[in-house]
């Protein structure tokens, strides 16, 4: 069984590893957790380029039923057709719209299956999954044909939690949650993404990075993709490291603090603190 | 193996079933452990905590129960728990760090059941000569094993840095503390906290077309539209919401504005009045306290049935006379104790608890905190999130 040690896009710390290769050789579902911005739904997609999967996402809604991921039987369709006489109406299973459940379960090489921020959807949705993820399989009522994977498909679940995961759920899954990652991960992640960028200037992003982050009564504390696009940001605008150091009063607030601060209150916050601070010299 | 770890989590408060005990064990049979220490802690992680809010808890049993395993335990009191190791992780674990030429020394002495035995014997009688002492196997390179950087206790083999370090840190750490539940958060966990508190049920006019009803009996219709109705489906817990205002209450005002907020949006029928320090014959609609604005208690017992959930949010904190005195009030004469108008209204709503964003350990402080706790039957619960959510469950039930 290969084993998912990370890819040249995206740096896996040994714990989410441990986890992905858990859930990966006993074939259960992961339970991703994190702050937002931690490459939870991104983690799905490497998982399938490790592994040479193909991934299938699907996007979880506060309307989404749990029903609509293994099928959906158009009645409406099949109605109309009835009335305009189509031969098409005789089989049933002409209106029987699958699922993406039903396509992992069907796909010939098991792929991976992301089921993305599932707690967006109604409380009763993973308690209604439960035994098709337990066992790989349901029942087309309306066929009478029963869908069983073919392959255990690889099952990574995120969470923002909204709301609390029942626990008979919970018990069915491995979880990890991704911690925030620290000074030498994030230089990690950034060396990935924006090879080569100079030593000195991440130093000092990094340095005012989590100085911000450390900042009480942040509303939303930035985040690594944030913190990613803050840097491209720099980047793009070419903002020399000297400017990031400088700790004048007025410079409190970091140069195109737009990127990492997407809350208004925040940036209020943040000038007020400039105001003290003038104040106080 | 590691019952005694498992037990240890459950003892403290980690609800870990049986269930991803044995995913555990079959994680270790798959050889997913690796036979690593840090390996297996995240896979025990990974397999056996579900929230994150128990991370914290978890690391600290996990540093408790194997303890042993990295360091010395005290002299007298062996590392119990480190004997849950089996000898075969000892021996790969031996494998994977030892150079060859030590593995020769090894063969030399005898293979590694022979080493592991007279260790054993070494062990018994170096706990004679170093009581107290933390190191009972010397670091000069006299013995073998102190050479090879063994730790008697057990397994740790290999130089005291680089992983080994980082395999003790990572529990140590307690990186994870800052999402323990007792810490009281901010609006949007609260809300989470208060989604505890969902009925959902469809009662009142129908005006939601029921589309799967309406299919269904079309069909049965032989194909003529036939439109069913049904009434919109929302949340049918009614909520009572009865706040302390001003004086002591100062403190908390952030706090309970939250919680305000937080229960504000997440319920359609709601109704919140104020108090000042303990409800008597009045109450008020506004936090100005303004007569216009007040509505007798009794109307309150009279207008709300015992359906409604009662959340009283208050410190409970009070001079003893405004509680149990008549006439006592501080805004206006009482004819009635405060006593025996919370009694009643404990009594008209079964379903009630008291909220208190003081910190619980300092209620027994309080006389009149501990009296309306009585009162309350220990209905009374903190302002942090797993207060609110033992309160809500309270409610449910």
């Amino acid at each position: 069984m290969a084993r998912f040690e990370g890819t040249d896009s995206f740096v896996a710390t040994e714990d989410l590893k441990v986890a992905v290769n858990a859930a990966v050789t006993l074939q259960r579902p992961l339970l991703i957790k994190g702050e937002p911005g931690t490459g939870k739904t991104v983690l799905a997609q490497e998982i399938a380029t490790a592994l040479g999967k193909p991934l299938i996402s699907w996007h979880v809604k506060s309307t989404t039923k749990a029903q609509q991921g293994l099928y959906e039987y158009d009645a409406v369709s099949r109605l109309r057709d009835s009335q305009l006489g189509d031969a098409r109406v005789h089989d049933i299973g002409n209106y029987i719209i699958r699922g993406k459940l039903w396509d992992a379960f069907d796909a010939a090489e098991a792929p991976v299956l992301l089921i993305d921020e599932i707690d967006k959807a109604d409380i009763e949705f993973p308690n209604d999954l439960l035994l098709e993820l337990d066992r790989m399989e349901f029942f087309v009522y309306e066929t009478r044909q029963t869908i069983k994977a073919k392959q255990r498909p690889i099952i990574i679940i995120t969470s923002n939690n909204e709301k609390e995961l029942p626990d008979a759920f919970l018990r069915r899954c491995f979880f990890h949650y991704i911690k925030f990652p620290d000074r030498e991960t994030m230089e990690r992640i950034v060396e990935v993404h924006y090879p080569g960028i100079k030593s000195l200037l991440l130093r000092e992003a990094l340095t005012a990075f989590y100085e911000l982050r450390e900042v009480p009564g942040l509303k939303k504390r930035p985040s690594t993709s944030e913190f990613l696009d803050w840097l491209k940001l720099l980047l793009a605008e070419d903002i020399g490291p000297e400017l990031l150091r400088e700790k004048s009063a007025a410079k409190l607030i970091p140069p195109l603090h737009g990127a990492l601060l997407k809350n208004e209150q925040d940036v209020h916050l943040f000038e007020r603190l400039a105001f003290l601070s003038r104040r106080g010299t | 193996m590691f019952i005694g770890f498992f037990l240890a989590l459950r003892a403290a408060g980690i609800k870990t079933s049986l269930r991803e005990f044995l995913t555990l064990q079959e994680a270790i049979r798959s050889d997913l452990a690796d036979y690593d220490i840090d390996t297996f802690y995240f896979l025990a992680r990974t397999c056996l905590v579900k929230d994150e809010r128990f991370l914290d808890r978890f690391d600290k049993v996990f540093g408790e129960s194997f303890k042993g395993i990295l360091q010395p335990a005290p002299a007298g009191k062996p590392g119990v728990e480190a004997r849950e190791l089996p000898a075969e992780w000892l021996e790969k674990l031996a494998e994977k760090h030892l150079t060859d030429e030590e593995k020769a020394q090894i063969e030399a002495m005898g293979g590694f059941e022979k080493l592991m035995e007279t260790l054993r014997q070494r062990l018994e009688e170096q706990k004679g000569r170093h009581q107290g002492g933390n190191k009972w196997i010397g670091t000069a390179g006299t013995s073998p094993f102190g050479a090879h950087g063994f730790n008697p206790e057990g397994v740790r083999i290999g130089q005291q840095s680089g992983r080994n370090r980082f395999a003790v840190k990572v529990w140590d750490q307690r990186s994870f503390k800052n999402l323990a539940g007792d810490v009281a958060l901010g609006t949007r966990n609260m809300k989470v906290a208060l989604r505890r508190l969902r009925r959902f049920a469809r009662e009142g006019a129908a005006e939601e077309l029921d589309l799967a009803g309406t299919i269904g009996s079309t069909a049965r219709n032989a194909g003529y539209l036939d439109i069913k109705m049904v009434p919109e489906r929302h949340n049918a817990v009614k909520l009572l919401l009865l706040l302390d205002i001003g004086g002591s209450m100062d403190d908390h005002v952030t706090l309970c504005d939250q919680l305000f907020s937080a229960a504000k949006c997440e319920f359609k029928h709601f109704v919140h009045l104020y108090f000042h320090n303990c409800p008597y014959e009045q109450l008020w609609k506004d936090a100005r306290f303004r007569t216009a604005d007040a509505i007798a208690t009794h109307d309150v017992l009279n207008t709300y049935d015992h359906t409604w959930k009662l959340i009283f949010v208050g410190d409970a904190a009070m001079s003893p006379y405004e509680l149990i005195q008549p006439g006592g009030g501080i805004s206006s004469w009482n004819t009635e104790s405060g006593q025996a108008h919370l009694a009643r209204l404990i009594t008209h709503f079964p379903k009630a608890v008291w909220i208190n964003p003081v910190a619980e350990q300092h209620w027994n402080y309080t006389q009149t905190t501990r009296v309306i706790r009585e009162m309350m039957e220990n209905r009374m619960y903190g302002l942090t999130l797993e207060g609110l959510d033992a309160a809500m469950h309270r409610l449910m039930h």
